[in-house]
């Protein structure tokens, strides 16, 4: 009895965040979910019943594999565990599958791959300082950062109610970035792009991760000012990076290059066709284009500057996902975005490879690129401001400057969210349980931005 | 604060019995005068979820009536409003409940951990968790508003504000009248303040201000049905329905129990089951009231509500399954004196609810409610470490029963040994019920097997109450004096 109860009350808060945050997706599993679960049981279907050569061209249903080939791995190995739950959701033509054991498989697996996500926070909350905290628990900033990532709410809003896999995703990325705070690159690198091959959608942040491990990994030492040494760059260090991703790479790509099937891959994976905005527009730059231009037309036919049959008729905020032109302004290409987005991530970029500061440069890097693509990549989903958020809470709780820029971001990136709910009740709950985290996250980084104020020397 | 999240879960069945009552309630009380509330009549068929609570419950649906009047008329419509079921009305009916819990049980709960002394404050702060976390509130999650007044009372009793306590408590009573099962320890424990305070000076003062309060607090709820004596016979007739048997459907009670043995309903006759299972109640609960009455101080009243709830639960009549939560609620404010027994008691009055909740399909939030509660207690009350007899409050009990067994030293074990085989029996027989089909010639198999078993643990947690109220010496008191 005692053994039971030191092991139970020995003040490991950790574990209970982690307990308590599974407990709560279990009681989220029969909520409203999205288009995006029978995605993924489509999926399933396909990598259990279909070769791989069949993977990226099978298109009965009209959500198509559009995922790197790691996840379709994924998906194979889900679905052999899934064959004891519900045969009938493999077969592919069983379209819009969702018996009460599918669900329950579904929303199991995704609990069941947090588990990665809860690993990468305990490693992330090593890499914290804690020194400088107050002798509460709730003012360690560990704590602060395991409530900040276990308990996020727009994490548990798109995973476990819309429905995806981002957690253990998001765990990958976590954990490659413990790994660069760690100093230990090669893993970091290796967690990286084996991430890419997971979901693509991390390129925005590639560029941060290949100027930081260049500039601070391939080039040993730097001179007094902190400026580029020409000299001790390692071409051991650049080879083996180069190795690592050639090899993730090559398992990745390799069997549909065999398959001569790449173009195939590449086009499922970028699907430029797609059209500028996602059906719900994504809060970014172009969504507010968009709307001017709308309002310029509107302007427009009232002053009769526009000829009304000229003007197409396709309606922008239909929720449809299509391509389409506009009308006063100049139409936007997808080159046009990435452009737009280059010169956003630029000065980030710049400051990493020219007065790189360790490990919290690169991650202020890496927000950058996130935020910086989010605003003005082409085909964004809303999703994607979990992006920034995640990162941006491992820097919150370390100076006090950015916890008032995370409690702006981590707030209007939520309420942005909100739209992938559905159904009132949910909407309700949600808002109840978002009030209250906002609420408590507010006071805990209050409370703590107090306790830095005062530790901190300023100017840190 | 964890109530909002049972809504999406617990949300998905329907709950047609108690959800269709409340909005016929609501159709009732809004579209009929109130002298026909409580008649059957053509238009109040009463046969149909007849009114059968206390005049406040109806002033309550009144005023949800005009609310969801403004919202959306058909909702309440006279006869064509039957079944009625859709997703605004779900969602109206919830945030009904919700406001009526924020508003008065959960501040309730606060104050009293609040005024607990001698706790620091993340221990108040980890005992008004646990309280909330008690699954068998989140999950029958309609209509607290009795518990909240209820809970209110005890504060204001507990707390030396006794006119407003009585006030609150009337209340309680007026809105349903299963709080009767608290009202004898309310009696007992005034009274004794009363006597305390000298009968002929002070205590009589206080006394006649009580009985006032009292009866003006029914006289203003029960106004309009006290015109005619037929009116509020008619209303007592729905509130104590002495027709309809000793009990209903399978609730963990000394007489279900026992009629697996012995078919009471059928060999005796009416009036005489009533005779004894008032006799058996009140001879129950009679030592505990007794010694309240005559020593009263806050922690033998809450531990008298105790066990009165208790003692009415097991030998009352037509005793619902859902009355468990009158007991379990003075359990939670029992909750910081002794952990152990009172998270043991909880999760047996949840056990025990099992046929209920599977019938409304609540398995999944009943598992995780019930393992979050057991592991904020577990953590926050450290329960495992404190299972001697001090910390038991048996250590009179044990004393006294050593001057005849010198060899009874072993009680603390025991009860560790008995915990552990009443885990391990709850957990083996929800998982038979789920999985397992009952065999056919005994279709109710499982939810009797259930009630037997709460109705033992119901049994021995009687046993224990009470002994630690007659044994609860003056020298136990004054070592740990939370109020």
């Amino acid at each position: 009895m005692a053994a039971l109860g030191i092991a139970m009350g020995g003040g490991n808060w950790f574990s209970a965040l982690a307990l308590g945050v599974t407990l709560l997706k279990c009681l989220l599993i029969p909520t409203y979910h999205s288009t995006d679960f029978e995605v993924h049981r489509n999926w399933l279907a396909i990598t259990h019943s279909l070769p791989v050569s069949q993977w990226y061209y099978e298109a009965t249903s009209e959500w198509t594999l559009d995922y790197p080939p790691f996840f379709a791995w994924f998906e194979y190995a889900l679905s052999h565990v899934a064959k004891y739950f519900d045969q009938e959701m493999l077969n592919v033509r069983n379209l819009n599958y969702s018996s009460s054991r599918t669900l329950l498989f579904q929303r199991f697996s995704v609990i069941f791959t947090d588990a990665l996500f809860v690993y990468a926070v305990h490693e992330c909350c090593k890499c914290i300082d804690g020194k400088k905290a107050g002798k509460e628990l709730t003012e360690k900033p560990k704590f602060i950062l395991s409530v900040l990532l276990l308990w996020n709410f727009g994490l548990l809003i798109v995973d476990h109610i819309h429905f995806q896999y981002n957690g253990f995703l998001f765990g990958l990325m976590l954990l490659s970035i413990a790994r660069l705070f760690q100093k230990r690159h090669m893993e970091g690198a290796f967690l990286f792009a084996v991430l890419l091959h997971f979901k693509h959608i991390y390129l925005y942040v590639a560029p941060a991760y290949g100027v930081y491990l260049l500039r601070s990994y391939c080039f040993t030492a730097n001179k007094p000012d902190g400026s580029i040494r020409w000299n001790s760059f390692s071409f051991v260090r650049v080879i083996s990076l180069g190795l690592i991703v050639f090899l993730v790479s090559a398992l990745s790509l390799g069997p549909f290059l065999a398959l001569n099937q790449l173009p195939q891959v590449l086009s499922r994976l970028f699907p430029f066709k797609r059209g500028l905005c996602h059906a719900y527009w994504a809060p970014n730059f172009w969504a507010l284009y968009n709307a001017l231009d709308k309002v310029l037309s509107i302007i427009g036919l009232e002053l009769k500057l526009l000829d009304p049959n000229k003007i197409p008729k396709a309606s922008m905020t239909s929720g449809l996902v299509q391509q389409f032109q506009h009308t006063v302004l100049p139409s936007v290409t997808p080159l046009a975005t990435l452009i737009c987005t280059l010169i956003a991530i630029l000065p980030s970029v710049f400051c990493l490879w020219f007065k790189p500061q360790g490990p919290r440069g690169f991650l202020r890097c890496l927000i950058l690129c996130a935020l910086s693509s989010f605003l003005f990549g082409w085909h964004v989903h809303e999703k994607a401001i979990l992006l920034a958020v995640l990162p941006m809470s491992l820097l919150s709780v370390g100076k006090a400057g950015d916890a008032s820029i995370f409690l702006i971001l981590t707030t209007t990136g939520h309420y942005s969210l909100f739209p992938l709910l559905f159904t009132a009740p949910e909407k309700k709950n949600l808002f109840l349980i978002g009030w209250k985290l906002s609420t408590s996250l507010a006071w805990g980084l209050w409370k703590s931005s107090v306790n830095l104020y005062s530790l901190s020397p300023p100017g840190s | 604060m964890l109530n909002p999240l049972s809504h999406p879960g617990a949300g998905k069945p329907p709950m047609f019995g108690d959800y269709e009552a409340q909005r016929h309630w609501q159709e009732i009380t809004f579209n009929l005068p109130i002298k026909q509330w409580y008649f059957n009549s053509s238009d109040n068929n009463l046969q149909y979820w007849g009114l059968d609570y206390p005049p406040l419950t109806a002033y309550h649906s009144l005023l949800c009536a005009y609310v969801a009047k403004f919202i959306n008329p058909d909702w309440i419509a006279l006869h064509t409003s039957r079944g009625y079921e859709s997703q605004a009305h779900k969602l109206f009916m919830r945030t009904t409940v919700l406001i009526a819990d924020l508003l008065i049980y959960i501040p309730a709960v606060v104050l009293y951990c609040c005024c607990l002394k001698e706790i620091s404050t993340k221990k108040k702060v980890a005992n008004a968790l646990c309280i909330l976390l008690y699954p068998g509130l989140i999950l029958i999650d309609y209509g607290h508003f009795h518990l909240g007044f209820a809970l209110w009372g005890v504060l204001g009793v507990s707390c030396d504000w006794d006119l407003l306590g009585s006030l609150a408590f009337c209340l309680a009573i007026n809105y349903k009248q299963m709080e009767l099962y608290h009202s004898l320890p309310f009696f007992c424990f005034l009274l004794g303040k009363c006597f305390k305070k000298g009968l002929k000076g002070k205590g009589f003062v206080l006394l006649i201000k009580l009985a006032c309060t009292v009866v003006a607090s029914f006289i203003l709820c029960w106004l309009p049905f006290c015109t005619e004596r037929e009116q509020t016979l008619q209303v007592l007739r729905r509130l104590f329905p002495v027709d309809r048997g000793l009990f209903e459907d399978k609730v963990a009670n000394i007489w279900c129990s026992f009629s697996i043995f012995l078919k009471i309903k059928e060999i005796l006759p009416h009036h005489f089951q009533i005779i004894i299972s008032f006799c058996f109640t009140f001879l129950s609960l009679l030592p505990a009231c007794v010694k309240l009455t005559l020593q009263p101080s806050s922690k033998g009243f809450r531990f008298t509500l105790v066990s009165c709830a208790l003692s009415f639960f097991l030998f009352s009549f037509q005793v619902h399954e859902k009355s468990i939560l009158l007991v379990s609620l003075p359990v939670c404010l029992v909750l910081s004196e002794i952990p152990f027994m009172s998270t043991w008691f909880l999760l047996v009055s949840t056990f025990s609810m099992l046929p209920l909740l599977l019938k409304d399909e609540l398995l999944m939030p009943l598992v995780v409610t019930t393992i979050a509660f057991f592991i904020a207690c577990a953590t926050s009350f450290s329960i495992f470490e404190k299972t001697s007899e001090e910390e038991l409050q048996l250590k009179s009990f044990s004393l006294s029963v050593r001057k005849y067994l010198p060899c009874f030293t072993f009680l603390s074990r025991i009860i560790q040994y008995l915990f552990l085989i009443s885990v391990i029996t709850m957990v083996l027989l929800t998982l038979i019920t789920v999985t397992l089909d009952p065999p056919q010639k005994l279709p109710d198999l499982f939810s009797v097997l259930v009630c037997f078993v709460s109705c033992l643990h119901f049994l021995f947690f009687l046993v224990y109450f009470n002994i630690i109220i007659m044994w609860d010496s003056k020298s136990g008191r004054n070592q740990k004096k939370i109020n």
